[in-house]
């Protein structure tokens, strides 16, 4: 670097010349905010009565409930992708490669999916106390409740701190634990004094994931019967058509949302996570398992059991039924074709938008990248018929050409989603020395040229990680697409929710096994393919 | 990716090389940053495709000879995808059917007003129905129509018309209750204590309590809510998990509509539960039903009536009655043999209209906490 020393005009970072970072990072997160400017607009309407409702000892109930149960889940799923993300990372645990691409496939089951097949299995006459019968087992702790709910949340979105914290552990540099090592501490001693302390960024960005998601799912509460805040409003909202209500309901989640990124705002700091100074990270070394290979294979397939063998066994049963019974099963390949073209369309738009945004967050700290990192995650916390009904209202006035396109659609699985694009884009960033871009910039490559041919190849991972979240999480997306959709582009998820509404158990089944090897495949090819460590 | 060796050990020598810019990242062979770029650059074709999918997927299949018909269903398509297909195949209009939940439908309507795309409404339930009616959302229905099925299958302002009936009944377990109750006030004794299951956030059930409100006022209403609370009832999202609650042994009775178990008994002939009519003009036998409206904003009255006038005539009702196991509307199709035709059923004589005072019933459920 001391060539460099010489030069004047040093051309500070990722710096392009107009503002057009700012101008599309801003861009990004005012459409996310769309949503929310459609719950004042339709709550100025309410009347008093709605608001009175708001003020009621009920609502703190609620709230309480959802914080609950969005604390709960976010501990015990960091709890679980953790030790999933190193041991599937960093150890030479055997078939390494399968377990990365298995182990985020629950993502993809829908919550209410998950649930029902939870229930099934270890409900209160399920197949695991008829399994226990025998043993003189008459009932089990009952699943329904804060429980069940948690059980269900839990298994269903670890794979966002899972995904997240992969991307991180990727570009982490060996070197701190190596000098740990070195220093004398074990191995554990490196892993929770270095290595977790280094991974505090995708840490609490895939717990934002998680914790907002919780707050804004409605399958899983609803079929394990606890009342957390987003039931309400779907259980007020279904029974009396009136938008007023829901949007002042809708509201006081938004206050809640923001206290959560109050929270994740005071807790993070401007850290430095990349290396410092000359030289480059290389490769860590695989930690040798040794006599924890087996236990710690066990506990990854006791997981992935529980999380994905059960929910697909019931569905092979209701499938095995249904077949017997010379059942039929119109439309499953298009519907197959839409989702995976919807999901892939919005893994890509997501990814494209949030770029910007974690261009900024990373390399421009301070109150406006904080606050359009913020504003970004609006739309992800609310519920996804909140976001329908807000396009609604603006495509209809602004693009009615656009509305029910494909288009719209995309825009609102954007909208939804930029939030998980950002949080893998965002760890892999902030490992990217930014003297490396200067480097580049001062051998006369400029912003754009840097960003593409530095900077981008250096975060694949983080936007590997943002394209599947979204991906994923578009596959079962059901609000959203019900209502904007183009007439007739119907999704697996859209089929699988009703044909499961009108008790065709057998072709739910199929169409959930379809959205489960649809989602599976890519996962296969992206994580399955991609550059193994040991190599 | 394999095939790349020269990359990869270019990758894996950088560290010792120290040339500036193989160094950037040594752990990221150049293989990476092939996979990043195509990556991006299939991402950003992807968005472009998307745009252009969209711009041109505006109207692409409108049928010149017989124009076309728009129509929001809270039917599922398994349900009712077959009988609008019979429809397009006899008329030659073209069918665009959006398919998704019965309440956000009404309330996407609303939202929609006056550009809404859809001609026809196509409800699961009468209050939805009522409640667009009272927005103001729907054109009112020619006199031949609304005379087509009895006075109480119509709204009284012919807003919107009913194409097919289902009856509360009790889903019960023959096995475990030999003696099904007569009367669901009869459920609060302690003989079902626990055996219970009801639905409170669905429509039927709302629709129930509120005839049962209309018919027996709202202290017993109130007190039979509370009764059943009392007497460990236990909740579920909807309908059918209820049967299949029944069918696994968790509850003895559940409180549903009666064309559910039809459902459960094709999916597994050997299902183990049976469906119990209960009293005869009390609320309990309440018929609720499916029902059918036309858009005020639709410009496209004459397919959408031949659409309504299809669903009321024989072809249509025999088909509610064989596929969907529902009560036909119309005089001209008798009911299923296995259920009680609806003569004998003497459903409480309330018109459905009064159905839709809802926000009392919601109200209610509310303050005996049944509904969060």
């Amino acid at each position: 670097m001391s060539i460099l020393s010489g030069v004047t005009d040093f051309p500070p970072r990722l710096r392009f010349r107009i503002p057009a970072l700012w101008i599309l990072a801003t861009a990004a997160a005012a459409a996310a905010c769309i949503p929310l400017l459609y719950l004042v607009i339709r709550a100025a309407q309410a009347d008093s009565a709605a608001w009175a409702d708001v003020f009621s000892g009920e609502t703190g109930r609620l709230l309480l409930n959802t914080a609950l149960l969005a604390l709960s889940v976010t501990a015990t799923s960091a709890a679980l992708a953790l030790p999933m993300a190193y041991l599937t990372e960093r150890t030479d645990l055997p078939f390494a490669r399968w377990w990365r691409s298995i182990t985020i496939i629950p993502l993809a089951v829908p919550s209410y999916v998950g649930g029902f097949a939870f229930i099934v299995a270890f409900g209160p006459h399920g197949s695991l106390q008829q399994l226990l019968s025998p043993l003189g087992v008459e009932s089990i702790p009952s699943l329904y409740g804060f429980v069940g709910a948690w059980l269900t949340l839990t298994l269903f979105t670890y794979p966002y701190l899972l995904l997240v914290i992969r991307a991180g552990l990727r570009d982490l540099d060996p070197a701190q634990e190596e000098a740990a090592r070195s220093l004398g501490q074990s191995a554990w001693g490196a892993f929770w004094r270095v290595t977790v302390p280094q991974l505090r960024v995708p840490l609490a960005a895939g717990s934002l994931l998680v914790a907002l998601y919780v707050i804004s799912d409605f399958g899983a509460v609803s079929m394990m019967r606890f009342d957390t805040f987003t039931r309400a409003i779907f259980v007020r909202f279904g029974s009396s058509f009136d938008r007023s209500t829901l949007a002042v309901l809708s509201l006081v989640l938004v206050a809640l949302v923001a206290v959560v990124l109050a929270i994740d705002w005071s807790q993070r700091r401007n850290a430095r996570y990349h290396r410092l100074g000359a030289g480059a990270a290389r490769a860590p070394r695989l930690i040798q398992l040794r006599r924890y290979r087996w236990p710690a294979s066990a506990g990854l397939t006791f997981v992935m059991a529980v999380a994905l063998l059960v929910p697909v066994a019931v569905l092979f049963h209701w499938l095995a039924n249904g077949l017997r019974q010379g059942e039929t099963f119109p439309g499953l390949w298009s519907a197959a074709l839409h989702s995976l073209e919807a999901s892939a369309l919005a893994g890509g738009v997501a990814v494209a938008a949030a770029i910007p945004i974690a261009i900024v967050v990373v390399r421009r700290p301070g109150v406006l990248a904080r606050v359009i990192d913020r504003a970004a995650y609006v739309g992800y916390a609310l519920p996804g018929i909140v976001v329908a009904f807000a396009l609604i209202f603006f495509s209809l006035r602004v693009t009615p050409g656009l509305y029910q396109t494909l288009g719209i659609l995309i825009f609102a699985y954007a909208v939804l989603f930029l939030p998980q694009a950002i949080s893998g884009l965002r760890s892999s960033l902030v490992r990217v020395q930014p003297g490396i871009e200067e480097a580049s910039r001062s051998l006369t490559r400029n912003s754009w040229q840097t960003f593409y041919s530095v900077t981008l190849p250096l975060i694949a991972p983080g936007v590997l990680a943002g394209f599947s979240l979204v991906f994923l999480t578009t596959m079962k997306e059901l609000p959203a697409t019900l209502l904007l959709a183009p007439i007739g582009f119907e999704t697996l998820a859209t089929n699988l929710w009703a044909q499961h509404q009108d008790v065709y158990f057998a072709r739910a089944a199929a169409n959930a096994l379809l959205l489960l090897g649809c989602a599976a495949l890519p996962m296969i090819i992206l994580f399955g393919n991609d550059r193994d460590l040991r190599a | 990716m394999d095939n790349h060796p020269a990359d990869e050990s270019e990758g894996a020598q950088a560290p010792r090389t120290g040339n500036a810019l193989l160094m950037l990242n040594p752990r990221s062979p150049l293989t990476t940053s092939l996979f990043a770029h195509r990556l991006f650059l299939g991402l950003l074709l992807l968005a472009a495709l998307a745009f252009g999918l969209s711009a041109c997927s505006d109207d692409a299949q409108q049928d010149e000879d017989h124009g076309q018909l728009t129509i929001y269903s809270g039917r599922g398509e398994s349900l009712v995808g077959p009988l609008i297909e019979r429809f397009e195949a006899e008329t030659g209009i073209a069918v665009r059917v959006r398919y998704a939940g019965t309440a956000e439908l009404a309330a996407a309507i609303l939202e929609e007003g006056e550009r809404s795309p859809a001609d026809i409404y196509y409800a699961q339930d009468a209050g939805a129905l009522a409640a667009l009616a009272e927005a103001g959302a729907l054109s009112r229905l020619p006199d031949d129509l609304v005379e087509r099925v009895s006075e109480s299958f119509a709204d009284a302002d012919a807003f919107w018309i009913a194409t097919s009936g289902r009856a509360r009944v009790l889903v019960y377990s023959p096995e475990r209750v030999p003696n099904p109750p007569d009367s669901v006030f009869d459920l609060v004794n302690e003989e079902w204590r626990g055996r219970v299951g009801w639905a409170p956030t669905n429509a039927s059930f709302q629709a129930f309590v509120t005839a049962m409100r209309q018919i027996h006022g709202e202290e017993a209403t109130e007190a039979w809510l509370r009764g059943m609370i009392a007497n460990d009832i236990r909740e579920f999202p909807g309908n059918s998990p209820q049967v299949q609650a029944v069918g696994d042994g968790e509850i003895d009775i559940g409180l549903v509509n009666h064309y559910y178990l039809f459902r459960f008994l094709a999916e597994d002939p050997g299902f183990a539960a049976a469906n119990h009519f209960t009293d005869p003009g009390a609320a309990g036998g309440l018929i609720n039903i499916a029902g059918v409206a036309l858009l005020e904003s639709s410009e496209n009255d004459d397919n959408a009536l031949a659409f309504i006038r299809f669903l009321l005539g024989e072809e249509a009702q025999t088909y509610f009655r064989d596929e969907t196991s529902e009560y036909p509307v119309s005089a001209e199709v008798e009911a299923r043999a296995e259920l009680i035709p609806l003569e004998d059923l003497s459903p409480p004589s309330l018109a459905l209209t009064s159905l839709a005072d809802l926000e009392g019933t919601l109200d209610l459920l509310q303050a005996v906490g049944a509904l969060p």
